[in-house]
């Protein structure tokens, strides 16, 4: 198979600091890459400089086999952008949005009206197609803009976190039309802060923190690299963590991490649910109360902690990448916890 | 398609696309049209009275092609903010990674700036003349004297482009625009005879071109009293030939930096 996608040593400045350091990847024709990273990793970085939006200071990048510098028109035809936030014109309506785009692309008048009219249909938008798109939710926008980025049949779409900011309901939408365009064959790159959303979408993922691959692999291969399971426990009391700990030492595959603010102890384990009733019988009789107990999937605080020893929320120190204003708001949300007794 | 095919076709997307907004907020004209009416009516009746104008023309008709000429220049600043606007809201990007002329966004905003103005110049034309300006030229000398008076502010709109996409906060090119525009409009005949200015604000006002505009329009208006001395500068000797140099000017420095700065832009 033909990689749809091939990136070599890319390096990219802005003034003191290296946003890219030197970022290799490749994404096979008709598959799905997910480019995880924290806030300032460099993944939008990177999208930019794909998307012909960015000159990198080093390196080489191609998409369809085309030169983003040199042949940056030819690669403007075949790819689709849905950048971090919807950037549709909110005086237009949807349909006038999509149109535009359309005869952007240099389709003719006819085709680029038929072909709105078919992407408001299918992403839930024909009731709004005559509404200016300041009236649309922020869901709404986000799949107006994925429309917009669809409209000329897109060989390559990059999707910069497509779902910061959604609610959860929103988001599952977009994770089902995200699947099906994987399925109909376009090849996506996808970036994302959250493993759960890569580990859906995704065939392979990179991992990249302060401009740098720090690991790649299928899902399951990331997360057997950072060491499958956790046991996480909140307890009522901060005294009784050395107690919990001592306890429960056995169990853990690795060093116990706790915190005394959040009273809270967490393993990596082995072994799922016995491993947690085994737990639970070692801390009867001792007078430690547990608020709340859990096994944990490594989600990507986890895959941070384990390859650069901190966590992926104190990571951003590039200024590239924090523009969205709502974006300390929406937060991260916890992978779901398999076998969870929450 | 070819190059030029498409970079016409872009624009026109384009400034039909600038066109529906203006439609869709209607407030946009009723502002930009509101406060030049103010400013006729206020400098018509309040300094109308105390401004003598040279050879017993009427105030009204030496002030109206000068608030022609300041208004269609503030109107420029509209092509900066709306560019800020787009870069701050991610459509330049969205712009910038589509396989479009890259000339397209900015003639397509200038474009829609210039059929701004022509609107603007009619309401204040028509407000003009129901409070005493009259046009004593020929139809032919009036639509020059209009012509020259919007050629001048899409050259300008060409340079605000360029700080719109420089600055990227549509509040701060208004700002700073204001900063520049106010002086350059009153510092010249404008609103006043020269002839008593102090000898450099004197200068200065007998070469800024905003003066030559204005020269220019009143002559091709014929708000003008036959007889009256000529100018002393040859900029206002020569209006339109000057005014037309400074045109050409702004456009060949203008146009290509501006389309270079946004090639290269990318909103933070």
């Amino acid at each position: 198979m033909t990689d749809a996608i091939v990136v070599e040593g890319l390096v990219k400045r802005f003034g003191a600091t290296t946003a890219l350091d030197g970022v290799d990847l490749t994404v096979t024709e008709g598959s799905v890459l997910g480019l995880l990273g924290p806030n300032g990793a460099g993944k939008t970085t990177v999208v930019r400089i794909l998307t012909t939006l960015l000159l990198a200071d080093a390196g080489r990048a191609e998409v369809v086999g085309l030169d983003v510098v040199r042949d940056a028109d030819a690669v403007r035809a075949s790819i689709g952008l849905t950048g971090q936030y919807a950037a549709v014109d909110e005086y237009l309506t949807g349909f006038e949005n999509l149109e535009m785009v359309g005869r952007l692309y240099h389709l003719r008048k006819g085709e680029a009206r038929s072909r709105a009219g078919e992407l408001l249909e299918r992403f839930d938008l024909s009731d709004a197609a005559d509404r200016p798109a300041k009236t649309y939710s922020g869901g709404m926008r986000r799949r107006l803009d994925i429309a917009a980025s669809l409209i000329n049949r897109p060989r390559v779409l990059f999707l910069d976190e497509p779902t910061t900011g959604l609610d959860p309901r929103s988001r599952l939408a977009m994770w089902e039309f995200i699947a099906e365009l994987a399925d109909g064959g376009t090849t996506i790159l996808l970036t994302t802060q959250y493993l759960e959303e890569a580990d859906r979408l995704a065939d392979r993922m990179v991992v990249i923190d302060r401009g740098k691959v720090i690991a790649r692999g299928t899902g399951d291969e990331l997360k057997a690299q950072v060491g499958g399971q956790r046991l996480e426990f909140t307890l009522a009391r901060a005294v009784d963590i050395v107690e919990a700990t001592k306890r429960l030492r056995p169990l853990a595959v690795d060093e116990p991490r706790s915190d005394e603010q959040s009273r809270r102890l967490s393993l990596p384990v082995r072994g799922g649910t016995e491993v947690l009733a085994e737990a639970l019988r070692r801390l009867e009789g001792s007078g430690v109360e547990v608020l709340d107990v859990g096994l944990r999937r490594p989600d990507l605080d986890d895959v941070f902690l384990t390859l650069t020893g901190h966590a992926a929320e104190e990571a951003g120190d590039v200024d590239d990448e924090t523009r969205e204003p709502d974006r300390t708001t929406t937060g991260r949300e916890p992978a779901p916890t398999a076998g969870s007794t929450r | 398609m070819t190059t030029l095919a498409m970079a016409v076709s872009d624009s026109l997307t384009i400034t039909r696309r600038n066109l529906i907004k203006v439609k869709r907020v209607p407030d946009l004209i009723v502002f930009a049209t509101l406060s030049p009416i103010m400013f006729v009516l206020l400098f018509r009746y309040v300094f109308g009275s105390a401004i003598p104008v040279p050879g017993g023309l009427s105030y009204a008709e030496f002030l109206l092609p000068g608030i022609f000429a300041q208004t269609v220049i503030f109107g420029s600043t509209i092509t900066g903010a709306s560019l800020a606007e787009d870069l701050q809201k991610g459509l330049i990007d969205r712009f910038r990674s589509l396989p479009m002329a890259r000339s397209a966004v900015l003639v397509g905003r200038t474009v829609a700036d210039l059929g701004l103005n022509v609107l603007t110049i009619a309401v204040m034309m028509i407000t003009g003349l129901l409070v005493g300006w009259r046009i004593h030229t020929s139809v032919g000398e009036a639509i020059l004297g209009v012509l020259l008076l919007l050629v001048f502010a899409y050259a300008m709109s060409w340079v605000m482009a360029l700080v719109g996409l420089l600055v990227r906060t549509p509040e701060v090119v208004n700002n700073a625009s204001f900063i520049v525009i106010f002086p350059i409009t009153f510092i010249a005949n404008t609103f006043v005879p020269i002839d008593n200015f102090p000898p450099v604000l004197k200068t200065f006002a007998e070469w800024n071109p905003v003066s030559a505009v204005v020269q220019g329009a009143r002559e091709l208006f014929g708000n003008v009293v036959p007889g009256t001395p000529p100018p002393e500068s040859w900029a206002l000797q020569n209006p339109v030939l000057y005014v037309f140099i400074w045109v050409v000017g702004f456009l060949v420095i203008f146009v290509p930096l501006s389309v270079r700065t946004y090639r290269r832009t990318a909103s933070r």
